[in-house]
């Protein structure tokens, strides 16, 4: 295994700092009325963005879905930006104009996701056509849920990845329920990894609370891409540590599956794996926590007092090239010529 | 120069840019060896190769979610539906991702999808539809639709070239039965702006693709009779060239909105609205449209011809409103 100490360390650094940044949403900021509309977070889920997006260059790009927090984190999206943009400032990642995970910067490559699931699969396929058209090496890794993979656009998607081979890497987040409908009631197939068939591709199904498993997983597939070799599906077993979003008393999950699924959390997981093999002190994993505090509450104090948008910036940005009229400009041009 | 068909103009429009800048490329299905279903896109694949011509599987979405995709690296896809009609199998991607990108992220998609419309070729209710207002209604498209072969080359160069995504009806009755000499030099027609197409003083008609050509042969027609209409294309739907729409209507104070698309939502009522807000007082009779009918396209000739606006329709309502 290649995986170096450095990278580990990186590893459970993101997924500490994913952890602290969707507590303090989705159980401070959006309790105190800070943030209003919608909250999805990945609790228990923190090891797929993280164990996947770590292997990227800087060439590469990501399509992450709701619950991949530390994906953007990785590309280099900063926790102030994640905050105003959950608080509708204009220094968030959308200016105001869009809410929570709805995330995106070209200049890092992070494409951002819209709410009609598995939408950025065909749009992936896309980027790694680009790349394959311009003889690029990089790679695109597309985030999605379980849920998703009943949409139509993700089968569109993923077999003409796998006719045009392009270099995409595609990662279902199984955290076993869509909202409130639990997987045997979304598909017959007992492992999503099976649908790589269909589209002739590797599909593989890994322990998606093992970073290290979400890592290699990634890495052969990551692999295989640039050398030409076309898309791999990887399915990571997990499970939703939450309800659907901050709103949702998820009286729907039985307790018992809470219980076991906390005895197997990726955070917990790799502190204990880290402190056996003394890459690691609990010290060590204290100090990290204390920083990870530290940077999470210096981000929510800047955040807190960026500016709000001006309103009239909601007409700003449809197009490259002109400004939309308000509505009243009629009234505003008419009616002076009847006095 | 030789005349030119409006199909061969939209090549000769794909092909010059994709001369020009390598990272225009056509996907959509059957757009390669076969050459398109109208054979519109004949002899690309051999100049420019399966990399830049890239036939797909009958998959709309994966088509347009693609074209995104690779817009956003900085490519300039030109997606194509073998029919406008089967546009609504991507609307999703058009609507929710294609044309909020650059509002919500500032992330440009400067793409084009050509969508083949109309009716007149006995194409039945899935190969004749106008389903333009579908997105004149979706901020962040741009939406055109030209009626004569040097429009349509370039509109199709201007598309090809903006920075959002453009949606381009061609319309397809046209393709073949309209031809016309183009300049031998480079030009581009501006998305944005509508053509006069006839000066006139009576009446103004406002309309666009292939009524464009009924609403001439409507003039030459009542011209005998002395009266002169202004006909006024608009060219392109999104963004509506308001300025030319009032600037005829305040000249002629009479107005007929013509359109082969269904009556309900479309753009007639849309334009009808505006004059009423900002030209109310230069008006000398009632706004009239002209339309289809609010049915889905027929098939049988009979039933067509009964659904389609005609010349005949032009001119009766403008004797009407001449009249007024």
């Amino acid at each position: 295994m290649d995986l170096t100490k450095k990278t580990l360390l990186d590893m459970l650094y993101y997924m500490k700092l994913t952890r602290e940044i969707e507590t303090r949403i989705e159980r401070k900021l959006y309790r105190q009325g800070k943030i209003v509309g919608g909250v999805y977070v990945g609790r228990g889920q923190e090891a797929i963005a993280v164990g996947s997006t770590i292997l990227l260059e800087k060439d590469d790009c990501i399509c992450p879905s709701h619950r991949d927090m530390g994906a953007y984190l990785i590309r280099g999206m900063s926790p102030r930006v994640i905050f105003a943009q959950y608080m509708g400032r204009k220094t968030g990642a959308t200016r105001g104009k869009d809410a929570n995970m709805h995330m995106g910067d070209m200049s890092k490559n992070i494409v951002a996701f819209v709410s009609m699931l598995a939408d950025t699969v065909p749009v992936a396929a896309g980027i790694g056509l680009s790349f394959k058209m311009r003889k690029q090496k990089q790679v695109v890794l597309c985030f999605f849920g379980d849920g998703a993979t009943s949409r139509g656009d993700w089968h569109e998607g993923l077999n003409l990845a796998s006719v045009q081979k392009v270099p995409a890497i595609f990662i279902c987040n199984n955290n076993q329920y869509a909202y409130s409908t639990p997987i045997e009631k979304q598909m017959a197939v007992k492992d999503i990894a099976v649908r790589a068939q269909a589209y002739a591709m590797p599909g593989r199904t890994v322990d998606g609370n093992d970073v290290v498993a979400v890592y290699e997983a990634t890495k052969t597939a990551i692999d295989l891409a640039r050398l030409g070799g076309g898309p791999s599906l990887i399915e990571c077993k997990t499970f939703r540590m939450t309800g659907h979003s901050a709103h949702d008393d998820v009286k729907y999950v039985p307790q018992h599956l809470f219980d076991e699924w906390e005895k197997k959390d990726p955070i917990l997981r790799l502190e204990t794996s880290l402190m056996r093999d003394k890459i690691a002190t609990e010290e060590d994993v204290k100090r990290l926590a204390a920083r990870i505090a530290r940077e999470v509450d210096e981000a929510i104090a800047l955040a807190e007092n960026d500016p709000f948008p001006e309103p009239h910036e909601a007409l700003e940005g449809v197009y490259a090239d002109q400004v939309i009229k308000p509505p009243l400009s009629i009234a505003d041009a008419f009616f002076p010529q009847r006095k | 120069m030789a005349p030119i068909t409006y199909l061969e103009a939209i090549r000769q429009g794909i092909w010059e840019e994709m001369e020009r800048d390598p990272n225009v490329f056509i996907l959509g299905e059957d757009v390669g060896v076969y050459g398109g279903a109208f054979k519109l896109t004949e002899g690309l694949l051999d100049r420019f190769g399966e990399d830049r011509v890239i036939d797909t599987p009958i998959s709309e979405s994966a088509i347009v979610g693609a074209a995104i995709g690779a817009a956003l690296m900085g490519m300039r896809p030109i997606a194509e539906m073998q029919f406008a009609d089967f546009i609504s199998c991507c609307f999703d991607q058009i609507t929710n991702f294609a044309a909020k990108c650059r509002y919500r992220w500032g992330a440009g998609v400067p793409m084009v999808i050509r969508a083949p419309s109309g009716g007149g070729i006995h194409g039945g209710p899935f190969h004749s539809q106008n389903p333009e207002m579908y997105y004149v209604h979706t901020p962040g498209l741009k939406v055109v639709a030209p009626s004569t072969a040097y429009d349509a080359k370039g509109l199709i160069k201007s598309a090809i070239r903006d920075e959002d995504p453009v949606i381009y009806f061609e319309h397809k009755y046209l393709y073949r039965r309209i031809k016309e000499e183009l300049p031998e030099e480079e030009y581009l027609v501006p998305i944005g702006k509508a053509d006069f197409k006839r000066r006139g003083n009576d009446i103004s008609v406002i309309t666009y693709g292939a009524m464009l050509h009924n609403a001439l042969e409507a003039a030459t027609l009542l011209a005998e009779e002395g009266i002169d209409l202004e006909v006024l294309d608009l060219r392109t739907l999104v963004p509506l060239d308001k300025e030319k729409v009032l600037e005829s209507v305040k000249k002629t104070s009479k107005v007929i909105l013509l359109h082969e698309d269904v009556r309900t939502g479309g753009i007639a009522g849309e334009l009808a609205a505006i004059i009423a807000e900002e030209a109310f007082e230069y008006l000398d009779g009632p706004i009239m449209r002209i339309t289809a009918p609010d049915t889905p396209v027929p098939y049988s000739p009979v039933l067509e011809e009964f659904f389609l606006p005609k010349t005949s329709d032009i001119v009766r309502v403008a004797k009407q409103l001449a009249a007024y």
